[in-house]
């Protein structure tokens, strides 16, 4: 179980934690003007880095927020979270 | 050397020492075919593109031992009752080429058809698992439903009272579904391609796909140097994105740490396989007398290849309320293995955006069951340069064109 440093509330079991995918997936602003192809990549296409990953988390059972954490995918070790 | 009564008798008692079963082959400068990842897929795609379509000057290349990736660490249960029509009819392919494997390879892989049941908890789980019943039926495909009496009578070490947390209220069986030894799948691929001529190269890793200047692919780099090839072929389970991403393709897949774990050898106790989905426990006996344990994925991608210990207690707090008898029993080993999860949880296979590269992945927690079927629709796939049409339907293309197969209410991390 991983130990994640909540920016707000400092570290806390991962079990308190919903984990949010892939950080800075923008959805398209206007989705009937992009093609399918754009629209195929915002919905399914991922990184999935081996090595460091920008990622949300958010802290369900503790203080409900959401935040961003670099996690080094090998290692698991989070080395830095940033409020939003 | 083949394996027969006599030849089995001769070893026996000659006393001389067993044979290699394969060539330790040292890389070449190029091939007809470098498949990138000797786990079972890779290992059987090599076979059929040997034996079925005569391409013999083939590499499989490994970047550790071949049938080490999730080939070697998975729980072996295999099925054909998948809902959708697409995967019934490539699951149902791999099924009966399970049924003659072992002839057919002259390798014992032991599969053994005892039957896989899923135990349905809540009503939501016996509507979906008679749905599946009912197409499964219409698709021609063996599946049944049984009163939780009639689970218990084919499986009597299973707990059906109406004092669990999570009663079971039915069941799905099918009965030819089973289990098979996974080192024998890959060791038995691997032999019968490597006397058809086809080089398995393990401990060479791919550390990049070179391209020729119109864009198509010209072979790879690895850890043993440049190899090249006019068709290359990921077959690299969770470790997709990273090789996909060294053409510049990114992939609609996430990998994350699966877990099993096997408990102190018994004397046979587990007539069958039990899946259940809902209070997540998947559990057979071995023929060495383990029970074999599958557990759940964590949250989040990984490639680790470990996973939290919460992941597997809480399995096993699942296994002890449906089989009380095991509570006494103790774990003997753990482990996990990285396995590529696509948003339909339904495998692709065929070719890519780029000219002369083609992928086989995406089997996420449940593609060993395949194995035989997707080795077979791929390299008819490579062989011709254009999908087999069991594989065509499991394109790339289809999160472009909204043709997904979903088969998450299947596969939500199940097998
Ligand atoms: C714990 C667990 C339990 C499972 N249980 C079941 C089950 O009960 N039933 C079922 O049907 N399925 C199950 N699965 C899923 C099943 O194991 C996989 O879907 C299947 O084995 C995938 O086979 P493969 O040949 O594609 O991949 P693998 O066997 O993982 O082979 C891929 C190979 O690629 C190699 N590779 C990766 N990167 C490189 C590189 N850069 N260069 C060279 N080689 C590389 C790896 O070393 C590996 O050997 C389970 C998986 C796990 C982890
Ligand atoms: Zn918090």
């Amino acid at each position: 179980m991983l130990l994640i440093p909540c920016p707000w509330c400092g570290p806390r079991p991962e079990n308190e934690f919903h984990y949010g995918g892939e950080a800075g997936i923008v959805r398209p602003v206007d989705p009937a003007a992009v093609d399918d192809a754009a629209w195929a990549a915002y919905l399914y296409h991922r990184t999935n880095p081996k090595g460091l990953h920008r990622e949300r988390w958010r802290h369900q059972f503790g203080c409900g927020r959401f935040f961003n954490a670099t996690r080094d995918t090998v290692t698991d070790q989070i080395t830095g979270t940033a409020k939003p | 050397m083949r394996f027969s009564l006599v030849s089995l008798a001769r070893q026996a008692f000659g006393g001389a020492a067993w044979p290699r079963q394969w060539r330790e082959a040292e890389p070449k400068p190029a091939y007809d075919v470098v498949i990138v990842g000797a786990g079972g897929h890779g290992l059987a795609t090599a076979y059929y593109l040997a034996k079925e379509h005569g391409i013999r000057d083939v590499a499989v290349l490994d970047k550790g031992w071949l049938g080490g990736g999730n080939t070697g660490r998975n729980t072996t249960i295999i099925r054909s009752n998948y809902l959708q029509d697409e995967s019934a009819a490539i699951y149902e392919h791999a099924l009966k080429l399970w049924e003659t494997l072992s002839g057919e390879l002259n390798y014992n892989v032991m599969y053994s058809p005892r039957g896989v049941m899923m135990l349905a908890h809540n009503e939501h789980d016996t509507r979906v698992f008679k749905r599946h019943v009912h197409a499964n039926r219409l698709q021609g495909i063996d599946n049944e439903w049984l009163t939780p009496q009639q689970a218990k009578a084919f499986c009597p070490p299973l707990h059906v009272g109406t004092d669990a947390r999570y009663p079971v209220l039915g069941a799905a069986l099918q009965r030819r579904g089973g289990v098979a030894r996974h080192d024998a799948v890959a060791w038995g691929y691997a032999r019968g391609a490597s006397a058809m001529g086809v080089d398995i190269v393990q401990n060479c890793e791919v550390t990049g796909i070179s391209r020729q200047p119109n864009g198509a692919v010209a072979g790879v780099e690895t850890t043993r140097g440049t190899i090249l090839a006019n068709k290359v072929a990921v077959v690299a389970a969770g470790h997709t994105s990273v090789l996909m991403g060294m053409a510049g393709v990114r992939m609609p897949l996430e990998s994350f740490p699966l877990q099993a774990l096997v408990s102190e050898p018994v004397k046979p106790v587990m007539p069958c396989v039990v899946m259940s989905n809902t209070v997540h426990a998947y559990i057979s006996q071995s023929d060495k007398g383990e029970l074999v344990i599958g557990a759940g994925t964590d949250a989040y991608t990984s490639y680790s290849q470990a996973g939290g210990l919460h992941i597997s207690s809480h399995t096993l707090e699942a296994i002890c309320e449906l089989f009380p008898s095991f509570r006494r029993l103790r774990m003997l080993r753990s482990w996990g293995g990285i396995v590529d999860v696509t948003p339909d949880r339904s495998p692709i296979i065929g070719l890519t955006p780029v000219p002369g590269l083609f992928v086989n992945c995406g089997w996420g927690t449940g593609g060993f069951k395949a194995t035989p079927g997707s080795g077979h629709v791929f390299a008819a796939t490579i062989a011709r340069g254009e999908p087999h049409p069991i594989a065509a339907p499991f394109g790339l293309d289809r999160f472009r064109t909204g043709r997904l197969i979903d088969e998450a209410a299947a596969a939500a991390v199940s097998h």
